[in-house]
């Protein structure tokens, strides 16, 4: 419907509600008190009415930045993040942030300008199919056709991207419904109506009591936490079930932090650059307890050489992900919350003392190693070690993907939940800077470093520009190694030594680069130098960057090539 | 292996484009696929016919598919006592010569002729895939100058045999 305008009517017009005032009217009402966007032609409405009625709204400078900073405030705060960009252009510089939150079940709401309902499908000025785009890529979408859909669409999107497992979830809003007067009659407090989603939070009776009878008859049990636990906000459960039943626990990479990386029965992450003892535990259990992961492919190795003894008892709150790469003899589909509550009722724990006793010695025996040398320069997993160290495993992490991300993921041990910000399913480069500030604006009094590559950093930094102003204390540090790293050791390993457009020969002066930006640059060559550069910035209340200049050719080991079993790790100390 | 699954969805814009996507996206095969309203305002019954490797594909389809916020419920029918139609209209060549034995074979298929011309009749044939595909089988040496056929559409019956397991999430 085109809405024309008579003169005379436009004092009585403004008084009426718009399209684009439900719209903010409808955020605050689910309790948005943070916006991340970027104004555009087709919600210049939006952009008026928040004028009007402001929300905070944190203009980053390329919506790929506003979308990772939404995802770093989602997963740090739990709560639902909030993105805006106009349509055509804005709303594709969204997407692999979309895909991003899609793979790493991040609950986001993301609302996109569209041209004119009228021109829709005649290629008009920058429109977008954003809804066919993102369609693979969100756990739902939405195209507003009518105004008084609005109300409930923002509701039931709320209600989707954060229930169940989370995920993100796009409305697309052509800038005459935006623009047009919203008639209130006939339109209440709907309740959210979704006959066709209905998450399932609470255990089977029956599949928990079978769990029961698997575990406590176990030799070898072991638990694999994954991100599900910090969802759920179950990890005061988990400990419980750990300590009562003296089973060791490993993790995924999304999961680090569900347990506190110093606890004695934790054996470390899991994986392709898993710990030695985590992956011969998965390969040695009789009982693989999987409490909300996905058994990605990099967690797995080759399927068919996976916990190969094991009975494997999966907790899911996603009925999909149960028996899709790993075969399942007891599904539970459920909250991870609910599941482990039920899974704490007293039962005859299993006889853990010998497995973990061997474990222990694994650990004694094949640690994470790397071999220091002064003449070689800082060593990233070093660098890892001070950070750890200079906050005392309480910061907030954020990373790209990549060698820093592992070096990250085996050295920076948390001691608690919700402060490991990283890009796992997806693994986006160019995620962790913006994450950082996200996770900043959601925990302003926590320190947040953002340790980064030299390559990933330069695919957003142009978000430096928010850290003056709005005053956030995010510590950048830069891993610089002077290539793609993981590339390389790929390239490395596999490709016979050929870097192919692996090595960057021109960088810039990122010292200079973070003075352009006000912001205290440093240079560090050598550990005495970083642990000087690292204590000041750490303990200055301004945000820093730091060029930490690490060895150029160091690996990330152990390693599990690409296709082999998780028994065939390579790079274990000791060998 | 073939398996026909039906699906009750929110008739909404774009929702068989939600699932054909997914099917494609998750590599699945699809073989045929029909869509129409139901008794119920607002429903539609979407009806496929896919080839899935194992059982292990196929419950993760059937997953998928239910995990759609538009999809009420899945069911693979497959293995219960169904009713299942499908309609093909085909344009054979009929030339004078042969037009009586093409519709001795006509027939028995109880197939009806819908359209005709000097040297070409279309026939509509209406039963289970497997008529369809002997009724064109048949046709075919006469020369099938065109062929469009509905996709599968099937209900379980009312009346199960005891026996009959049903798989469904």
């Amino acid at each position: 419907m085109k809405v024309t305008m008579k003169v005379t009517d436009v004092a009585q017009q403004e008084q009426q509600l718009r399209g684009a005032d439900v719209l903010i009217q409808s955020l605050k009402q689910q309790g948005v008190d943070l916006i991340f966007g970027y104004p555009g032609g087709a919600v210049l409405p939006i952009y008026d009415a928040l004028h009007k009625n402001p929300i905070r709204h944190v203009l980053a400078r390329h919506e790929q930045g506003a979308i990772h900073a939404a995802e770093g405030y989602a997963r740090v705060s739990g709560k639902t993040g909030v993105v805006i960009a106009t349509s055509g252009p804005g709303a594709t510089n969204l997407v692999t942030g979309i895909a991003d939150a899609m793979l790493d079940s991040l609950p986001l709401v993301i609302i996109t300008g569209q041209v004119a309902s009228s021109v829709i499908g005649t290629d008009a000025f920058q429109e977008a199919d954003i809804v066919g785009i993102t369609q693979p890529i969100t756990k739902h979408n939405y195209q507003v056709k009518d105004i008084q859909n609005l109300p409930r669409i923002i509701k039931e999107a709320f209600y989707i991207a954060s229930t169940g497992r989370p995920g993100p979830v796009v409305i697309d809003i052509p800038k005459d419904i935006s623009a047009e007067v919203f008639k209130t009659s006939g339109v209440g407090d709907e309740e959210v109506y979704l006959p066709g989603y209905q998450p399932t939070r609470s255990p089977n009776y029956l599949q928990i009591q079978k769990a029961i009878q698997v575990l406590s008859r176990a030799k070898k049990p072991l638990i694999l936490a994954g991100a599900g636990i910090l969802t759920a906000k179950a990890t005061e459960e988990l400990k419980e079930f750990v300590e009562r039943y003296q089973i060791p626990v490993v993790n995924t990479l999304l999961g680090l932090g569900s347990i506190e990386g110093s606890h004695k029965l934790f054996l470390g992450m899991a994986g392709m650059h898993g710990t030695y003892t985590a992956n011969t535990a998965i390969c040695e259990c009789d009982v693989l307890i999987n409490i909300g992961a996905r058994f990605d492919d990099r967690l797995t190795g080759n399927l068919a050489h996976f916990a190969p003894n094991a009975v494997v008892i999966h907790i899911d709150i996603d009925p999909a992900e149960i028996g899709k790469n790993v075969p399942t003899a007891i599904p539970i589909v459920a909250d991870a919350k609910d599941a482990l509550q039920a899974l704490n009722q007293t039962f005859a724990g299993p006889d853990t003392g010998k497995w973990l006793e061997g474990l222990s010695d694994n650990t004694e025996k094949y640690p994470l190693f790397y071999k220091a040398d002064k003449q070689r320069g800082i060593l990233p997993q070093q660098a890892i070690e001070l950070i750890h160290r200079l906050t005392k495993g309480d910061a907030i992490v954020t990373t790209d993907v990549g060698q820093h991300q592992m070096w990250a993921a085996q050295y920076y041990s948390f001691n608690h939940p919700h402060n490991w910000v990283t890009s796992g399913g997806l693994g986006t480069m160019g995620f962790g800077f913006p994450a950082a500030i996200g996770a900043q604006l959601a925990k302003p009094n926590s320190k947040v470093i953002s340790i980064v590559g030299d390559a990933g950093f330069q695919m957003t930094l142009q978000e430096l520009s928010l850290l003056q102003e709005l005053r956030l204390p995010v510590k950048i540090v830069i891993l610089n190694n002077r290539c793609l790293g993981m590339v390389r050791q790929w390239q490395e390993t596999f490709y016979e030594e050929r870097y192919s457009q692996s090595l960057i020969h021109v960088q810039p002066d990122f010292v200079k680069l973070a003075q352009a930006y006000d912001i205290q640059g440093y240079k560090v060559e050598t550990m005495e130098e970083a642990e000087a550069v690292f204590t000041e910035a750490f303990n200055s209340n301004e945000p820093a960057l730091i060029d930490c200049r690490v060895v150029q050719m160091e690996n990330v080991y152990p390693m599990v090539a690409p296709g082999r079993g998780l028994n065939e790790m390579i790079g274990v100390s000791g060998e | 292996m073939k398996r026909i699954i039906t699906a009750t969805v929110i008739n909404q814009s774009g929702v068989m484009n939600r699932v054909t996507g997914l099917l494609m996206k998750r590599q699945f095969n699809i073989e045929s696929i029909s869509v129409g309203h139901t008794e119920q305002a607002g429903m539609s019954k979407m009806t496929f016919v896919v080839n899935v490797e194992d059982e292990g594909k196929l419950e993760q389809l059937l997953k998928q598919l239910q995990k759609q916020i538009d999809v009420i419920k899945v069911n693979d029918i497959t293995d219960r006592a169904i009713v299942m139609r499908e309609l093909a209209l085909v344009k054979v060549v009929t030339p004078p010569s042969v037009r009586n034995e093409i519709y001795s074979i006509v027939e028995p298929f109880r197939a009806t002729v819908v359209d005709m011309s000097k040297n070409i009749t279309t026939f509509q044939v209406i039963g289970h895939p497997e008529k369809i595909e002997a009724f064109i089988d048949l046709m075919k040496p006469y020369g099938i100058k065109e062929l469009t056929s509905s996709g599968v559409s099937a209900f379980v019956r009312e009346t199960q045999k005891s026996n009959t397991e049903k798989l469904s999430i």
